[in-house]
């Protein structure tokens, strides 16, 4: 694939801003965003809680597939290294989350699935791609650990953390229109698959 | 053991931070090769693996699972070098620092500190050299999770029992994979009689370097096939469309039985996080 266009785009994020964007596109994200990995997507999709009881605002923000390496500083929480985990495995739960809190972006690598790719379309969301490993190139990318939320009960890597991102790069890989990149690499590999699959005579 | 146990915090240091030098070499011939946005991943990797290695700071945040491939000399105690290798693990968690990834699956409680039952993963050989060998790898979940394991013949991909049938695993596991595991990709091939034995052989393979020649020269051959085979898929990095699906392929084989022909096909991602420890007095 060839990157389209480049683009800042600041958080909250309206619908408007959602649709203006393209599989293909790269961003530059800037603004507050959210962690959330397997055990906090059960804990949505299951306990539902409500907006009010979630200590911090998801309305329009991303929620990143992460479970980042955090050290306790004097000074606070210090992340050291932040890369995204893989997105497929939150398939069942996510489309149900994406309706239920108003996000505008998911996050994460690997791509996701039908169900998730239908939910984009329905409410106005981006499936952003990331760069899956590079754990402490993206670290840098965040300005400061803001908050967590559920840290004892779910432990580092499954807590909710709220991080200041500042141009933190990703790639539109699914859009708000129906287009899945992840789709059409895999179509196109399949293609070539059946050909090698083919025994010599 | 104290000065072993110190010895296995360094190496668990090096395994997290610093990529082994022939996997960098082979991602920046791969740079070389892509354009657009394959390139443009690359290019982030790598700037990745250098700041990892001069922040040390891990180069993922899944500091995966810990394997341990242990070389033994005679009569040194496994028993013992386990527990200083647990000991070891439990200060390089809180040192290096690695994530801690052991969660107890009856009360899904995370013990802290990347210990727990079976965890790390420790195969200890004797062997009659004088130096101890252990080869450590730092598995991450994401591909591991990709990993597929086939009994031969298989109808649904017409695989049968023999090295093109191996061949056919292969291609189904990474077509499955997709980008899922973050290619670019190693992957380890064990064949053999018993399932178990093979998920072995097959993460052994992981250890060779990307140089290191298959003895068996029929092995050799489709190592190299499939490697051009892969990157025929056009999955490349990060599963965003290139030709560096994969870096290398890495065969290993066991005897088998009349009946059986496992095949384990077990998945890397490009950070293929592994490093050595060779321990002079370890009598």
């Amino acid at each position: 694939m060839n990157v389209k266009n480049i683009k800042r785009i600041n958080l909250p994020l309206t619908k408007e801003e959602v649709l203006s964007l393209h599989t293909c596109d790269m961003v530059l994200i800037n603004g507050q965003i959210v962690t959330g990995r397997d055990r906090l997507h059960k804990f949505l999709f299951d306990e539902k809680p409500s907006l009010k009881k979630i200590p911090f605002n998801f309305e329009g923000t991303i929620l990143y597939h992460c479970g980042p390496v955090i050290k306790k500083t004097a000074k606070g929480f210090e992340l050291i290294a932040g890369g995204p985990t893989t997105s497929m495995r939150v398939e069942m739960y996510e489309h149900q989350i994406i309706l239920e809190y108003g996000l505008r972006g998911i996050m994460g690598k690997g791509g996701m699935g039908k169900q998730t790719l239908n939910a984009l379309k329905k409410n106005g969301c981006v499936y952003l791609h990331t760069i899956g490993g590079a754990a402490v190139y993206l670290a840098e990318r965040v300005k400061k650990v803001v908050g967590v939320w559920k840290l004892e009960e779910f432990g580092m890597a499954e807590a909710m953390w709220v991080f200041d991102v500042e141009d933190f790069p990703a790639i539109v890989t699914m859009d708000a229109h129906g287009r899945s990149l992840h789709e059409e690499i895999e179509r196109n590999s399949y293609n070539e698959f059946k050909k090698l699959m083919r025994s010599p005579s | 053991m104290f000065k072993l146990r110190d010895e296995i915090v360094k190496l668990y240091k090096k395994a997290a931070t610093s990529l082994p030098s022939d996997v960098e070499a082979a991602l920046k011939s791969a740079h070389a090769e892509e354009r657009s946005n394959a390139k443009a991943t690359l290019s982030a990797i790598l700037e990745n693996i250098r700041l990892a290695r001069k922040t040390e700071r891990p180069i993922c945040q899944d500091t995966g699972v810990p394997v341990f491939f242990l070389k033994v000399p005679f009569g040194i105690s496994h028993l013992e070098l386990k527990s200083t290798i647990i000991e070891a693990t439990r200060i390089a968690t809180e040192k290096v620092p690695l994530r801690a990834n052991a969660v107890d699956v009856l009360t899904d409680k995370n013990s802290g500190d990347n210990t727990g039952i079976g965890f790390p993963v420790i195969y200890p050989e004797e062997t009659r050299r004088s130096k101890l060998i252990a080869d450590l790898m730092l598995k991450g979940a994401g591909c591991e999770n990709i990993g597929q394991l086939y009994r031969l013949p298989a109808e649904e991909l017409k695989a049968e029992r023999d090295l093109e049938g191996v061949r056919k695993c292969v291609l189904d596991a990474v077509y499955r994979a997709q980008g899922k595991g973050c290619p670019p990709y190693i992957i380890g091939v064990g064949i053999g009689a018993s399932n178990d034995q093979v998920t072995r052989l097959a993460k052994e393979q992981l250890m060779r370097k990307l140089e290191d020649k298959n003895k068996h020269e029929v092995l050799s051959a489709l190592e190299e096939r499939l490697l051009g085979d892969i990157n025929q898929l056009g999955i490349g990095p990060l599963g965003l469309g290139g030709k560096t699906t994969a870096i290398g392929v890495k065969i290993g084989v066991n005897h088998r039985h009349p009946a059986s022909y496992f095949v384990d096909v077990s998945i890397c991602c490009w950070a293929s996080r592994r490093a050595r420890l060779i321990y002079e007095d370890a009598r």
